[in-house]
């Protein structure tokens, strides 16, 4: 086990290694400067300002501070807000992504297993077939047309939760629904098909010739069998909804990384999108680790040490 | 009282084994049906997919076909005929009969701007331009989109996954190590960098996508060659002295044929759904050329007061996108052999 750990995160600081440098070589290929008023600069101040961005020394001694930074958590000054480090811009912004994705996925799963679970359960009736065309709907809807459809009939016709801007919980709810329906269709999906196989195996028969109670037999042993395959979609997932937050954080402006990252792409703010693409990866390689450890310790049939014993 | 049965004579001819009608006459069996036709059979009883098929043929040649019949141009400007509603002749439904609420009042919008005699199916933008043609507009682009994405599908990730799990050993480690790297960035990550380096623009979302929409292909590729390579067939092949190519096309492909197809399926919608976004957030398709991302986008601002401007391009990138889904799921099910009845 510790073994593997070593090795997986080895890997992860070298994916991450990897990604920075990719990155820092694309962005020096870009054109574009931190100046505003190129023409109005005299040549000193010109090159005052490049020495304030580090860009008067050659790319590789640029490469290498970068990286030394990147290690401490420093990704340089951004372009767009002079004198603003990248990392306080961000470290400032992702609390609100953070709440929303992580309420996002906790909402949709949940809901998502019981959803699932109510369509194995009741399968080919009224109920299946919902389920069936919820999950559908959840998956074929993009999160944007659901965020704007939510933001106009909950927030503005109805009133219920404001339309926009970032405050106290209530001001979560409907970037929560808009993100979390897709988490929701997928795990519905996934746990429906899983639990119809695993309602049909010999040991639920077993169980229910031994005159365990329905309920029982569904929680204790349909539900948790059909739970563990479901981790392995938690990445993708995380996925979806760190995509899904650029959009929705946009519709909702709210001040996370998502709305960050694409005010940044359209203003050229080169520094802080590589800040933000280095904690995309970072967070997604947390995530995949996460859920490939707790893989093998759940189902103990997963040998993580790789080879059998 | 016997009762004689006249039988004719010649019931009582020997059946020789030229006589192909006769033998046949003897079989209890249904005919017999390749993987295909099997496959086909109950893709066809299912009835979801079966009609999302029929909406993605309708959707597809409306698309390409507006490339020579289109209703209007849908870049003409027509500033007086700006923000029509839809009116669709002969429909007196509110809605779609070019009405319109104003301050409280229902008006018609089309007397209004002095358009007699014209009709716009979907409406017109704030331009004037007329929404119908843009949405057909738009689709050809997202169904482009979906083209590219399955041709780098099929020949990078195909390519790719069977190479990796064929060779195995230390080619095959290298291989996954980068897909590994290029899963552990979100894809809308990498196109949109990929954007920025090159112009936004039709080209290189066509790039991006090719660049990160082949890694579930080549993976799922990989899994399925791993297990058919240990198959005694493809044993047999090697020891007959078949080349590597020749079994990756005669016996490797066609087994991995329905992973390959039910895959395709779920790679188009995302995308569909991957243009659109970029598209929506202002860094993909840009104007004047449509796109249903742009068009949502557009539709968006206005939504209070013309909601239809975003119902139409969100209706049918939704049609597209559940469509294609629905068609997948049917597709998974006629291809695995486990849920035949």
């Amino acid at each position: 086990m510790a073994k593997y750990l070593a090795k997986r995160i080895f890997y992860l600081i070298l994916t991450l290694f990897i990604v920075i440098t990719v990155t820092f070589f694309l962005m020096k290929l870009l054109p574009g400067t931190p100046l505003t008023n190129q023409a109005k600069l005299s040549k000193s101040q010109i090159a005052l300002i490049y020495q304030q961005y580090g860009l008067d020394k050659p790319v590789w001694q640029q490469y290498l501070l970068y990286l030394a930074g990147a290690v401490k958590g420093n990704f340089g000054t951004s372009f767009q807000f002079s004198d603003q480090p990248v990392s306080y811009l961000l470290s400032s912004r992702i609390g609100p992504s953070l709440q929303i994705g992580l309420q996002a996925m906790i909402l949709g799963v949940i809901l998502g297993i019981i959803v699932g679970a109510i369509g194995a359960m009741k399968q080919n009736t009224w109920a299946d077939t919902t389920t069936t065309v919820v999950s559908i709907l959840g998956i074929s809807i993009p999160s944007f047309v659901l965020a704007v459809l939510l933001q106009y009939y909950l927030g503005l016709k109805a009133g219920w939760f404001p339309i926009a801007e970032w405050g106290g919980f209530i001001y979560t709810v409907l970037p929560t629904l808009a993100l979390g329906a897709t988490p929701l269709a997928e795990s519905a999906r996934f746990v429906r098909t899983e639990m119809v196989d695993v309602l049909s195996s010999d040991y639920i028969e077993l169980a229910k010739a031994k005159g365990l109670s329905r309920m029982g037999i569904i929680y204790h042993h349909a539900l948790r069998n059909s739970l563990i395959p479901l981790i392995t979609i938690v990445g993708p997932l995380a996925v979806n909804i760190m995509t899904g937050s650029m959009v929705v954080e946009n519709i909702f402006s709210i001040p996370g990384i998502g709305e960050q990252f694409v005010k940044s792409v359209l203003t050229n703010d080169y520094p802080t999108i590589m800040g933000l693409t280095i904690i995309y990866s970072f967070m997604l390689c947390v995530v995949l680790l996460i859920t490939d450890i707790l893989y093998g310790i759940v189902d103990p049939r997963i040998r993580i040490t790789g080879k059998a014993n | 009282m016997a009762d004689t049965v006249k039988l004719p004579e010649d019931s009582f001819k020997p059946i020789t084994a030229n006589d192909r009608a006769a033998l046949d006459s003897e079989k209890i069996a249904a005919p017999s049906l390749t993987f295909t036709q099997d496959a086909w059979r109950r893709l066809k009883k299912n009835r979801g997919a079966w009609v999302s098929l029929i909406i993605l043929g309708i959707i597809f040649i409306m698309a390409f076909g507006s490339m020579f019949f289109s209703p209007h141009n849908p870049n003409a400007v027509n500033p007086s005929y700006a923000n029509l509603p839809s009116k669709i002749p002969g429909v007196n439904i509110n809605g779609f009969n070019g009405t319109l609420v104003q301050a409280g009042q229902r008006i018609d919008a089309y007397q209004q701007a002095g358009a007699s005699g014209v009709h716009y199916i979907m409406g017109t933008d704030y331009l004037g331009r007329d929404l119908f043609s843009r949405v057909l507009y738009g689709t050809r682009i997202s169904l482009i989109i979906a083209l590219v994405a399955t041709f780098f599908d099929l020949t990078i990730g195909v390519t790719y996954g069977l190479v990796s799990g064929w060779k195995g050993g230390r080619v095959d480690t290298f291989m996954q190590r980068v897909i590994e790297i290029i899963l552990s960035i979100p894809n809308l990550v990498i196109i949109v960098l990929f954007i920025l380096i090159l112009k936004p623009g039709m080209l290189s979302i066509i790039l991006a996508i090719a660049l990160t929409s082949w890694v579930n292909m080549a993976r799922l590729v990989r899994a399925q060659t791993l297990e058919i390579k240990e198959q005694e067939y493809v044993l047999a092949a090697k020891t007959l002295g078949e080349s590597s190519l020749k079994i990756a096309f005669k016996h490797l492909l066609p087994n991995l044929s329905s992973v390959i197809i039910i895959n395709t399926m779920f790679t188009i919608p995302s995308a569909i759904f991957f243009e659109a976004t970029l598209s929506y957030i202002g860094i993909g398709i840009s104007s004047p050329q449509a796109s249903l991302g742009t068009l949502l986008n557009d539709g968006q601002k206005n939504f209070q007061f013309l909601p239809y401007q975003m119902w139409w391009p969100a209706l049918v990138l939704c049609i597209i996108m559940l469509a294609f889904n629905l068609l997948g799921d049917g597709l998974r099910d006629a291809f695995d052999p486990r849920t035949k009845e």
